[in-house]
């Protein structure tokens, strides 16, 4: 079962994950990211995916969906936490290099 | 030929909430198969994404339909040599496969959709469609890398 819960910093939203990312999730991922990005209008979204055991094509998809959202509205998305199910699901789309990566929540929020 | 040796038969619904159970639990046939850690998330990911597939193209999001999955050990060759594999047949009665279509799509074509095929067959060492008394069957077979090989005939 999938938990997204949000805390919010100057012009930031962190979106802590928890769980498998699949066909039954995603959309739920997928509505939370672009509820920050066009409906907020947050400058800044941080998706910590440290809690995140397993993300399948449905997930990446949604991921794609929510950084071309934020290319076209100026704004950043950046995922940190990253484990080596997640890596290698990245990995495998050849698409770990388009997406903004960061290795702890601390560079995640710098300024 | 042999069919090899049935590990585990399962058949379930086309409901996206069964796909975590069916993670789980071949995640611990993997393991218990041999094969190191990275392979067991290769193997997977690459049913889940067959079973994902199903649900929404075969069956197009109508949940409850009839799907099968199996598991053999069998010996599958490489390099003429037999080496001990998982196979694994995804079967569904739902709309046909157009195996034409089946082409994956270039991978620097940054769009949402069309990874599931790319992550099978990057998972899997073979991975094969085919259409049989009305129904669409999907067979994958994953080596068992490190394995003590024995010589084909």
């Amino acid at each position: 079962m999938l938990q997204i819960s949000a805390r919010y910093l100057d012009q930031t939203t962190i979106l802590d994950v928890s769980g498998d990312i699949d066909l039954a999730s995603s959309p739920e991922l997928r509505k939370a990211l672009l509820r920050e990005l066009r409906e907020l209008r947050i400058p800044r979204v941080v998706l910590n995916l440290k809690a995140v055991k397993y993300v399948d094509s449905s997930g990446v998809a949604s991921l794609v969906e929510a950084l071309k959202a934020s290319r076209d509205l100026g704004s950043r998305l950046i995922l940190f936490g990253l484990n080596s199910a997640v890596r290698e699901v990245l990995q495998l789309s050849k698409l770990l290099k388009i997406f903004e990566i960061a290795e702890t929540e601390e560079q995640a929020v710098a300024p | 030929m042999s069919r090899g040796s049935l590990l585990l038969k399962v058949e379930l619904r086309s409901n996206p909430e069964t796909l975590c159970i069916v993670r789980n639990a071949l995640g611990q046939l993997a393991q218990t198969f041999g094969f190191s850690e990275t392979d067991c998330r290769a193997v997977v990911l690459a049913v889940d994404e067959a079973l994902t597939n199903i649900i929404r193209h075969a069956y197009q999001g109508k949940p409850e339909q009839p799907i099968e999955v199996s598991f053999r050990r069998i010996q599958a060759a490489r390099d003429g040599v037999l080496k001990p594999a998982l196979e694994i047949v995804v079967e569904d009665r739902g709309a046909a496969v157009d195996t034409t279509k089946l082409c994956g799509r270039p991978l620097d074509d940054v769009r949402s959709g069309g990874l599931g095929l790319h992550f099978m067959r990057e998972s899997m060492d073979a991975v094969e469609f085919r259409r049989r008394w009305h129904r669409n069957q999907l067979r994958m077979v994953k080596l068992l890398h490190g394995a003590q090989p024995e010589k084909g005939s």
